[in-house]
């Protein structure tokens, strides 16, 4: 099963949406409550990164019968440095985003612990490409 | 422990999600960075914050939390109470600071 979702930059009104629907999906699928909760919050924090630092993206998720693969690909700033956005604590994200209770450092390392497979992409000026995988218990 | 029983309790308002009033309560949590909650908080919890914004909402949701308690008088947004009618999951209001809700809370969930 395939499902697409856009993301709009700044949008914070509508972050969430695509992890919501992904959530009902999985509990219609029967799928375990626990790998549900670990997909649903490292795809809340993918989408939430696009929403905070570019300027739109794309959801894709494809079910099969034993795993999930999302990709979350935004046209944005791009990482710099992958290695120091995974560190817990390190933050680029303005004031405001910051205030709302975002940008603590806190979402690359929240998707690697909840996923499987975490494989991230970037080119500075151009956007981010982000795999997660997780395999259904 | 239900939704309800603490809002008598610990005698606090009610903004929205009448409709989840008796859902069961199987702790709490108290933060206001939103990756923690989502990182660290667990299904049925009650989330302590001063975050209004609807983006609390779609954690809450997200999370399956019991409630949301505002602390310090604040009130939610529109959308977050629309979220939260929604959702059925009550967002609750009190007067106390984080550090005195969070304590009496405790206090009444470990009786």
């Amino acid at each position: 099963m395939k499902l697409t979702f856009s993301i709009q930059g700044g949008d914070f009104t509508h972050a969430g949406h695509p992890s919501s629907e992904v959530k009902k999906v999985l509990k219609q699928l029967d799928i375990d409550g626990k790998t549900i909760k670990n997909i649903v919050i490292a795809l809340y924090e993918a989408e939430v990164n696009v929403v905070a630092h570019a300027w739109m993206g794309t959801v894709s998720v494809d079910i099969e019968e034993n795993k999930i693969t999302i990709w979350v690909t935004d046209e944005g700033p791009g990482i710099a440095d992958i290695e120091l956005a995974m560190q817990a604590g390190f933050s680029t994200a303005s004031k405001e985003v910051r205030e709302m209770g975002f940008g603590a450092g806190m979402g690359l390392p929240n998707m690697k612990k909840n996923t499987d497979e975490l494989q991230i992409e970037s080119e500075v000026g151009i956007g981010t490409k982000v795999k997660m995988v997780n395999y259904f218990s | 422990m239900k939704v309800s029983e603490i809002v008598e309790k610990l005698d606090l308002k009610v903004y929205s999600g009448k409709k989840g009033l008796d859902r069961e309560i199987s702790g709490g949590y108290v933060s206001d960075l939103l990756s923690d909650v989502m990182g660290n908080a667990r299904e049925g919890e009650v989330w302590i914050t001063l975050q209004v914004h609807h983006n609390v909402m779609a954690i809450a949701s997200l999370k399956d939390l019991a409630a949301v308690i505002l602390v310090n008088d604040l009130e939610p947004q529109e959308n977050t109470v629309r979220h939260s009618d929604d959702e059925n999951i009550p967002v609750l209001g009190t007067n106390l600071s984080t550090f005195e809700i969070a304590g009496k809370l405790y206090q009444l969930f470990n009786q």
